[in-house]
């Protein structure tokens, strides 16, 4: 790595809570040299048409990430339990507020 | 999709929960009574709005000239969100003081058509920064002073100074906590980045005490609990300055004579109170760098304000009787 | 499983991907051509956002009044923003946004070259939002739809908050319009130097555009050069007589036959010049990011310093 390089602010990625009872929500990247300084700079680039109440900033370089080649492995598994969803369960139409 | 409908795809590949765009616009005047209180002086009001209201016009230009060549394009959002909020408090203040002034006047004539001596803002305001520590140095002295001022001026006996204030006080709590981060940073970085911002620091320093210098208008709305007295904001002020340069391994300014001051300082708050808070500094006053008689508040200014208002100004003036 | 193999599934999830007209994702697989043509381009739009500040930048502290000020401020803001945005989208693909910035301002890699013109006056603020964000929009509400994830979602966000930068030119310019003589007149001029370096923002013609087949089909564009350019000359006809301005094109008429207005040659010449760095602009805007980011190293660097100190500090 070059000395240049090195002088370059660390990237973060930005999670907004659009408004209460949502979950934070990715919304991109910004450069920072510190966490204080990526949330001010969140404020100002993701939220400046009062997008948010809330804010996370996390090092781009902390986020473990499952990989695409791991797909099958990772998530397949989960697409035959369809015991998981309500439509699977049939209910008379008679039946109210269920 | 149909491309005609093209800005109907937007909507269609978002759900509104997602991007929430703000629906908290909010009028900062909506439902405030704007009358004058009845025991208050109007041309004093007037004043007060203006005095306060050219200091965030002049700041904002001074940070808007700072947009396309911030260190950062993170630090260009930042600087312009900051000059836009003192935008729209000077907007707000200069509208009040040309309603209060009745006078057929509106925000942009106050602007656009008065010239330096007519001005009323501090001069650190007018300041010209010569790197972006000197503009943070500035700008931590100006939201220190101005959040410690609007933060008194919530409780003010007319309710439209209470709601401004109210609005500025969010707003400005950023803008201090912007500038202290980064005089931290920069004192705290490099002995390059620490050697500018001590340079920034003992800049700055002599334009502090005409902040806490009360002008008679400033006493005599003070005494009715509508203004704020400056001398009142310095304790504070002065507790956050410490704390911040001591964070920031700076030394203060020690024994640097205050700019306004030179011995006349006192009596120049007191001598003017008989002397009407509009009829303002010595005329032709203007274009000194050193000031004996007066600090911004009486219309005396340094030359960078012409410069600033050259360049506010000469468009709006070149074409007279123009609607924008 | 051997090598070609996964090579050959990916190949297919990717083809499959564009196929069903699905999002490509920052870690999915991608032909490096994908990934190099996407990076440019993305790039090349997040430079012109940033250098697109300066033409409109130069006019906030001269604003004639003070909500125009403020407008042009918030306006000028989104576009560093955007630029944000952008870089942010192009990251996602392993692009460094200091090595894209050299890129820039060492002139090797481009930007749209319509703010290589001056903004000669106060109108120009207001044909700057009303035809050259208009050109932009056509470009960019397709883009929408790009096939690669960030940068369609990048996308639809700018578009959304662009929505208020044609408008407002085009308000700035009907109260223009109702002013005074002269007012009238700074308008018109506008529009005579801007109107046709708008219609080369949408690059050369097809049968001159060498990338464009690739792009298409691999969606990330969605529509020709000549078919966006058509649309913008239907949108701007009726916009430019509603103002009472006249586009400097003796050749404008429409034509019943094709469902168009008809327009006249563009001198191409005048873009390669352009782009090839002989605008009038070219040396200044790409000086003024050179120097703002040479004046903004060392605060960069003491940040990075003080960042580095106080994480040993508390390590």
């Amino acid at each position: 790595m070059t000395d240049e390089i090195k002088h370059e602010w660390p990237l973060f990625e930005v999670f907004v809570r659009a408004k209460r009872g949502l979950n934070h929500v990715h919304v991109g990247s910004l450069r920072a040299a510190d966490h204080e300084m990526a949330l001010h700079h969140a404020r100002d680039l993701y939220t400046r048409r009062n997008e948010g109440v809330s804010i996370w900033v996390v090092r781009s370089d902390d986020v473990a990430s499952s990989s695409p080649e791991e797909k099958e492995a990772f998530f397949a598994p989960s697409g035959d339990k369809v015991y998981r969803h309500p439509t699977y369960y049939s209910i008379p139409d008679s039946v109210p507020h269920i | 999709m149909s491309f005609d409908a093209a800005y109907e795809a937007l909507t269609d590949h978002d759900d509104d929960a997602r991007w929430a765009y703000g629906t908290g616009f909010a009028d900062p005047l909506a439902g405030v009574d704007t009358t004058v209180p009845a025991d208050v002086d109007r041309a004093d009001l007037s004043a007060y709005c203006l005095a306060l209201g050219d200091d965030a016009l002049i700041m904002s230009h001074r940070l808007q000239q700072w947009v396309t060549r911030a260190p950062e394009l993170e630090d260009e959002l930042a600087l312009a969100n900051i000059a836009l909020d003192l935008l729209g408090q000077a907007r707000l203040l200069l509208s009040r003081a040309a309603e209060v002034e009745d006078a057929g006047r509106d925000e942009d004539v106050l602007a656009y058509q008065r010239d330096a001596a007519e001005f009323r803002n501090v001069r650190l305001a007018e300041r010209t920064d010569a790197d972006f520590a000197h503009l943070v140095a500035r700008l931590l002295v100006f939201a220190t002073w101005r959040l410690a001022l609007l933060d008194r001026l919530t409780a003010s006996g007319d309710p439209v100074l209470a709601a401004i204030g109210a609005k500025g006080v969010k707003e400005v709590t950023y803008h201090r906590d912007y500038a202290a981060q980064w005089v931290v940073r920069l004192g705290d970085g490099t002995p390059l980045s620490h050697e500018r911002m001590q340079a920034a620091v003992d800049a700055v320093t002599p334009l502090i005490g005409e902040l806490f210098r009360p002008h008679p208008t400033e006493v005599r709305l003070a005494a009715v609990a509508v203004a704020v007295d400056p001398s009142a904001l310095r304790p504070e002020f002065d507790a956050v300055w410490a704390q911040v340069l001591k964070a920031a391994t700076l030394r203060p300014a020690a024994d640097v004579p205050d700019e306004a001051d030179s011995g006349v300082s006192a009596s120049v708050a007191q001598d003017g109170a008989d002397r009407g808070g509009s009829s303002g500094g010595p005329a032709g006053a203007g274009r000194t760098d050193f000031a004996p008689d007066g600090g911004g508040r009486d219309g005396v200014h340094t030359a960078a304000l012409a410069d600033i208002l050259a360049e506010l100004q000469g468009v709006a003036r070149s074409l007279p009787g123009s609607e924008w | 499983m051997t090598a070609t193999s996964i090579t050959d599934t990916d190949e297919k999830a990717f083809t499959e991907t564009i196929a069903k007209d699905q999002r490509v994702e920052p870690r999915d697989w991608m032909p490096e051509g994908y990934r190099r043509t996407m990076i440019r381009q993305i790039a090349q739009h997040a430079h012109s956002e940033i250098i697109g500040m300066q033409p409109e930048g130069e006019w906030i502290t001269r604003a004639p009044s003070l909500r125009r000020k403020a407008i042009l401020l918030a306006k000028v803001q989104d576009e560093a923003g955007h630029g944000l945005y952008l870089y942010s989208a192009a990251e996602t693909l392993g692009a460094d946004r200091g090595d894209l910035t050299r890129r820039l301002i060492e002139g090797r890699q481009k930007y749209s070259s319509i703010f290589n013109y001056p903004t000669l006056s106060f109108a120009d603020v207001g044909v700057i939002g009303w035809l050259v964000d208009g050109a932009a929009i056509c470009n960019q509400v397709p883009l929408c739809r790009s096939s690669y994830g960030p940068y369609a979602r990048a996308m639809i966000r700018i578009c959304k908050e662009e929505s208020f930068h044609q408008r407002q030119g085009y308000e700035l310019l009907m109260t223009m319009m109702r002013g005074t003589p002269a007012q009238r007149e700074m308008v018109q001029d506008a529009v005579n130097r801007w109107w046709w370096p708008s219609l080369m923002m949408f690059g050369p013609p097809d049968d001159q555009s060498p990338n464009s087949a690739q792009s298409m089909a691999w969606k990330i564009k969605r529509h020709s050069n000549d078919e966006l350019r058509q649309r913008f000359v239907d949108m701007s006809v009726p916009q430019a007589e509603a103002l009472g301005v006249t586009l400097p094109d003796p050749e404008l008429r429409w034509n019943d036959e094709r469902g168009h207005w008809d327009f006249g040659p563009i001198d191409w010449s005048e873009l390669k010049r352009v782009i090839s760095g002989d605008g009038p602009c070219n040396a200044l805007r790409i000086e003024n990011r050179r120097r703002a980011d040479e004046e903004g190293a060392w605060v960069r660097e003491a940040a990075a310093a003080h960042a580095r100190r106080r994480q040993e500090a508390g390590a």
